[in-house]
């Protein structure tokens, strides 16, 4: 258990680390802004205590808000993300319900299964921060885009990350 | 009483949620509206660190770049200097030292990070209230206007970019002088748009843009653009203008504070009168 909760200690500080000191600084016009720190809200276990859930989420969002001056925007959506994510689990579980132990990435439950639940959980997130941060209606439809367009690049980062970093357990399941 | 602690108690994932969003919005309407200082943005000690040693090592990929630009300004500035000057008489070249006087102090800095790809951006800069930077104090480069202090920390500041949704600049024509608000409209970081330009006037494209003298923060004629093309809206009398700015917001790594010395003094009058009008 305290090993856990250190293991996602450390995914933290790296997923906030390579958001703000790599991903921020690449600029791949204005359309395209991924945030891939959301991965550490999306991979928390399933067991996790939705009250801590929420302060989670709260918490690694002001952090990002910490070093981008977006006072309280990613903390937003962060906690608006971890809120509809019992709901999205519950929408897009298996017929059988989660195997016990099962964690929620690619190597537990697949890929259509994770495309959906993280699909959903990005699209969520990107919404509310791209909308709170233009604050007015008049530029819906190129807020929208940039949603759209934002959360396909941070779903494609999220799942390349995941065969990146998790190759190991994989082996040795 | 008791039911409604259950019920809340029943329902802690809802409220919660709801406590913590409060919390948020209430940041970031603080942030975008009263300008108030808040703790939460990137002038604080730990990550405006952790931002200036990233950005010193990108400091090296623009340095050919910079240096070029560092030149060309060394050689203008030395073509205005006395020293470049001839007397043609001589005898009576009088200095009158009390013509002129100061009205602009300039300090540089360093950008330590920067944003030009959401819709409102902002920079930090090296230099805070111990070298005697103010909020409000306008932040410009050789090549044209970057935007405003917002907050001051005590060693480094966080500076609202031309590149923000509540940015205006009063900026005219320089030709003619005929002023307008320029804004930018969140697309493109190459373009601005300056509007309320009566239809009049006779633009080209390539006609330059600069501060206007109306802005108690920025200095006049400070260069900002030039005309890319213009339009007239169907059944106003003022032209939309879209600006292209000489800047380029990506590359900044050195930029300029300007600190205006009669501010205070031209801002207590305006008041003044402000009043005795009421």
């Amino acid at each position: 258990m305290l090993n856990e909760i250190f293991t996602h200690f450390i995914r933290f500080i790296i997923l906030v680390a390579v958001q703000v000191l790599v991903i921020n600084n690449i600029e791949l016009g204005r359309f395209i802004n991924p945030f891939i720190y959301v991965l550490f809200i999306i991979t928390l276990p399933f067991e996790t205590p939705k009250g801590v859930l929420l302060l989670c989420a709260f918490l690694i969002g002001i952090t990002i808000d910490l070093f981008s001056d977006t006072a309280g925007m990613h903390a937003a959506a962060c906690v608006f993300m971890a809120y509809i994510r019992p709901t999205v689990l519950k929408i897009s579980s298996p017929r059988d319900g989660y195997e016990f132990g099962a964690k929620p990435t690619i190597q537990y439950l697949g890929i259509p299964w994770f495309v959906s639940y993280a699909g959903m959980l990005i699209l969520a997130h990107h919404l509310v921060l791209f909308y709170i941060e233009v604050f007015r209606f008049n530029e819906f439809f190129s807020t929208l885009l940039r949603v759209l367009i934002s959360s396909f690049f941070t779903l494609l980062l999220v799942i390349f990350s995941q065969y990146l970093f998790q190759s190991k357990k994989e082996e040795s399941r | 009483m008791r039911n409604l602690v259950l019920f809340i108690w029943k329902h802690y994932f809802f409220f919660l949620f709801l406590l913590l969003e409060v919390f948020c919005f209430y940041l970031i309407v603080q942030n975008n509206y009263y300008q108030r200082a808040s703790i939460i943005n990137s002038a604080n000690a730990l990550s405006a660190n952790v931002l200036k040693t990233s950005s010193g090592v990108e400091e090296y990929f623009y340095l050919k770049n910079e240096n070029e630009i560092l030149a060309a300004e060394n050689a203008s500035l030395r073509s205005r200097s006395k020293a470049s000057f001839s007397s043609t008489v001589d005898d009576e070249h009088v200095v009158n030292d009390t013509t002129y006087h100061q009205k602009y102090i300039y300090t540089s800095a360093k950008v330590v990070n920067n944003s030009t790809n959401r819709r409102n951006n902002f920079l930090t800069l090296n230099k805070g209230s111990n070298q005697g930077i103010q909020k409000n104090m306008a932040v410009i480069t050789s090549t044209g206007v970057i935007g405003q202090v917002k907050e001051v920390s005590e060693n480094f500041c966080s500076v609202m970019s031309l590149l923000h949704s509540k940015s205006t600049i009063s900026s005219k024509i320089k030709k003619d002088g005929s002023y307008g608000p320029l804004s930018w409209n969140g697309e493109d970081f190459r373009y601005a748009t300056l509007n309320d330009i009566p239809t009049h006037v006779l633009l080209k494209q390539g006609d330059t843009i600069v501060t206007s003298a109306y802005s108690l923060t920025f200095p006049e004629n400070m260069l900002i653009g030039t005309v890319e093309s213009f339009e007239k809206e169907n059944g106003k009398y003022f032209y939309t203008i879209k600006v292209k700015l000489l800047t380029d917001f990506k590359r900044l790594t050195y930029v300029y504070i300007v600190k205006n010395i009669q501010k205070d003094e031209q801002e207590t009058l305006e008041m003044k009168s402000q009043i005795d009008k009421e």
